[in-house]
């Protein structure tokens, strides 16, 4: 017999679990959840969520992509540097200056764009842990109606909060249209 | 009860207790009111039935078509560039205008996605996927071109700055470089930006799946996504960020690929309008490819409820909004000419509309700036087999511009001695029509096995997804 994660209760609305989030948030729960087949408006506030923190993975990206550019132009087209395997070659373009700024720009910026791309998504994946490719939740019997058109509450027996009665008249106190099990 | 209303009853001024404001309902972006299980079962339903008969059909003939390209590809590098049809005075010919045709035509799937998001159309949800895919297929397609015109194609590494035995590094300076960095970035972003929003998507697939095999594959790309919040407020965070980088990518894109022939000094060329020109006509000519695969798209899988009039409405009216500004940009080239008294700026102007390319000049003029007029009418907006023939319109027309934009400023240029005509040979030909079956191909390998609307992005803006309405 697997030991159990947590309960979990089903809803069939948005506004009945945007409701059932907010008693959750206020009696105190802290390792909890809502599975929406799409993200609702309003519910980071109503499960207590802060901003998230992907900007700042996005902000890192971007600077090290345009001092990348710009370093790689300089090195490359500007300098006579000799480095391991490379050296800068100040290449004669009819008299013009061997770096500027103005036309390392359009590359610098194109850098600057795909490094803050990949820092977002690493940062999206990082922060949320993914892949993660086991998950009590993806055992559960309606884990297809997840993805599909219900919504779920579940509470995880680890909260310092969870106590197996309480919290299940708690979870059967917000009307859902079935309580659940989710096992480890 | 909080009500939606902003209006306090501290704030509401007296008129409101005579008047009635009028509740304007907006028009429904699902309609018959389907529940969101319908529009799991409609789109997961194409991924899982048994592939169509014209399926097969289509398959064939665009891997046929394919082949095309691939023959010419080989010829071309078997036996050098002269196969083709460039010679002295057009040393960019078809290559060109077919690298800047399809990039453009990438481009409305990345202002679908990104610039509609950020300006919160609704509508764009039914159409991303499929137009973020089309982006994807036409970037592949444009990537050819520069890439196999180079003739010694095993030395085009050479366009990236990694260290070579001839210690030669790329010159920066070049919008042809430019050009490699910022179609290389579009291309990826473009991957990256359809994939992240694939995944919610992958996972109603992956949770429909009815074999192990299915299972496992849909599965591994869909990260292990459950649905959970924690993990939407991310997910919400990071694509509003991709869309908000995407979007200035789209604009610098394709003023890159305008600078290829702005940053010259050529009479036609050096026009600072070149950068939004380009720009509205790459938007004008994805509409117009937006709207040739997703009408008979909507027809066979019968997708008027998701695909409603409401959607052709508004993409009709941006190809009407852009074509006028293409309209525009074609009158103010030939006013600045004529108001800056440059002879040959203004030589180069009549010489489109009446030398020896004129012919592709108006079939510039009447696909580009006639036809997508007729979509003031409603009930041209409304009559999809019209709205098909003339995105069909629009395309041929888009390609013809870039056509007489390389071709008549390089074979009309300052010295009359210079002077030449270009033609394309029968490999230019067969090599550009096989391109259409190349994307082909891959549309419909999108179509068979990826879910190609955005479910969970169509269900949070139904009615039922708001949590204030209950």
């Amino acid at each position: 017999m697997a030991k159990q994660h947590g309960l979990i209760a089903r809803f069939d609305t948005p506004a009945d679990i945007m409701r059932a989030a907010e008693k959750v948030r206020d009696a105190g729960y802290k390792n909890w959840d809502v599975i929406t087949p799409f993200p609702i408006h309003g519910m980071d506030p109503a499960m207590g969520l802060k901003r998230s923190l992907v900007g700042r993975f996005t902000i890192v990206g971007g600077s090290i992509g345009i001092t990348t550019g710009m370093l790689m132009i300089w090195f490359t087209g500007g300098s006579e540097l000799s480095l391991p395997f490379m050296d800068g070659y100040k290449l004669i373009v009819g008299g013009k200056p061997f770096f500027s700024p103005q036309f390392a720009f359009p590359v610098s910026y194109e850098l600057t764009i795909l490094f803050s791309a990949f820092a977002s998504i690493g940062g999206m994946f990082i922060l949320n842990r993914l892949p993660q490719h086991y998950h009590p939740f993806l055992k559960y019997k309606d884990v297809a109606k997840g993805t599909d058109d219900s919504f779920f509450l579940y509470i995880e027996n680890e909260d310092p909060q969870f106590d197996e009665e309480k919290t299940r008249s708690l979870l059967d106190g917000l009307s859902p249209t079935e309580v659940g099990e989710l096992e480890d | 009860m909080a009500s939606a209303n902003p209006i306090t009853s501290e704030m509401k001024p007296a008129i409101l207790d005579e008047v009635d404001p009028v509740d304007i309902p907006r028009p429904a972006l699902v309609e018959n009111n389907r529940s969101f299980s319908w529009i799991t079962e409609k789109i997961c339903g194409i991924v899982e039935e048994k592939t169509p008969t014209w399926w097969w059909v289509c398959f064939v003939i665009a891997c046929a078509t394919a082949s095309f390209t691939v023959f010419g590809l080989i010829y071309l590098v078997a036996s050098g560039t002269g196969v083709w049809g460039l010679a002295n005075p057009a040393n960019w010919g078809w290559a060109i205008v077919n690298f800047v045709f399809w990039i453009g035509i990438g481009h409305a799937g990345t202002l679908i996605s990104a610039i509609l998001c950020l300006l919160r159309q609704k509508w764009r949800t039914s159409i991303n996927r499929a137009a973020e895919a089309m982006t994807i297929f036409a970037v592949v397609c444009a990537a050819i071109f520069p890439v196999f015109h180079v003739g010694r194609v095993w030395m085009a590494w050479f366009l990236f700055p990694i260290p070579n035995a001839n210690a030669i590094w790329p010159n920066f300076r070049s919008a042809l470089l430019w050009d490699v960095f910022a179609v290389s970035t579009y291309g990826t972003v473009s991957v990256l930006f359809w994939y992240v929003g694939l995944i919610p998507d992958l996972a109603s697939v992956r949770d429909r799946a009815k074999n192990k095999i299915r299972q496992i594959l849909y599965g591994f790309f869909a990260m292990g996504w459950r649905g959970s919040n924690r993990h939407w407020r991310n997910y919400e965070m990071c694509y509003l960020i991709l869309a908000g980088l995407s979007t200035p990518l789209v604009l610098s894109v394709h003023t890159i690929v305008s600078f290829d022939f702005a940053i010259s000094l050529l009479p036609g060329w050096h026009t600072t309008i070149f950068p939004p020109y380009f720009v509205a006509g790459a938007i004008f000519s994805g509409f117009g490819m937006v709207l040739t695969l997703m009408l008979p798209l909507r027809a066979i899988y019968r997708l008027e409820d998701l695909i409603t009039q409401y959607h052709i409405d508004c993409m009709t009216k941006i190809v009407l909004a852009t074509g006028s500004m293409v309209g525009y940009a074609y009158s103010m080239e030939f006013f600045i000419a004529a108001y800056g008294a440059n002879d040959f700026e203004i030589f180069a102007f009549v010489n489109r509309a009446f030398g020896n390319y004129a012919w592709a000049y108006w079939i510039m003029i009447s696909c580009n700036v006639i036809s997508p007029q007729l979509f003031w009418f409603k009930k041209i907006r409304e009559n999809t087999a019209w709205v098909w023939i003339i995105s069909i319109f629009v395309n041929i027309g888009m390609w013809f511009e870039r056509f007489v934009i390389a071709v008549t400023t390089l074979t009309r240029d300052w010295l009359p001695s210079s002077w030449g005509y270009y033609s394309p040979t029968i490999i230019d030909i067969f090599t550009y029509v096989g391109t259409f079956g190349v994307f082909s191909v891959l549309f419909l390998l999108f179509l068979r096995f990826l879910p190609l609307m955005a479910m969970a992005e169509i269900k949070a803006v139904t009615p039922q997804a708001d949590p204030h309405k209950h």
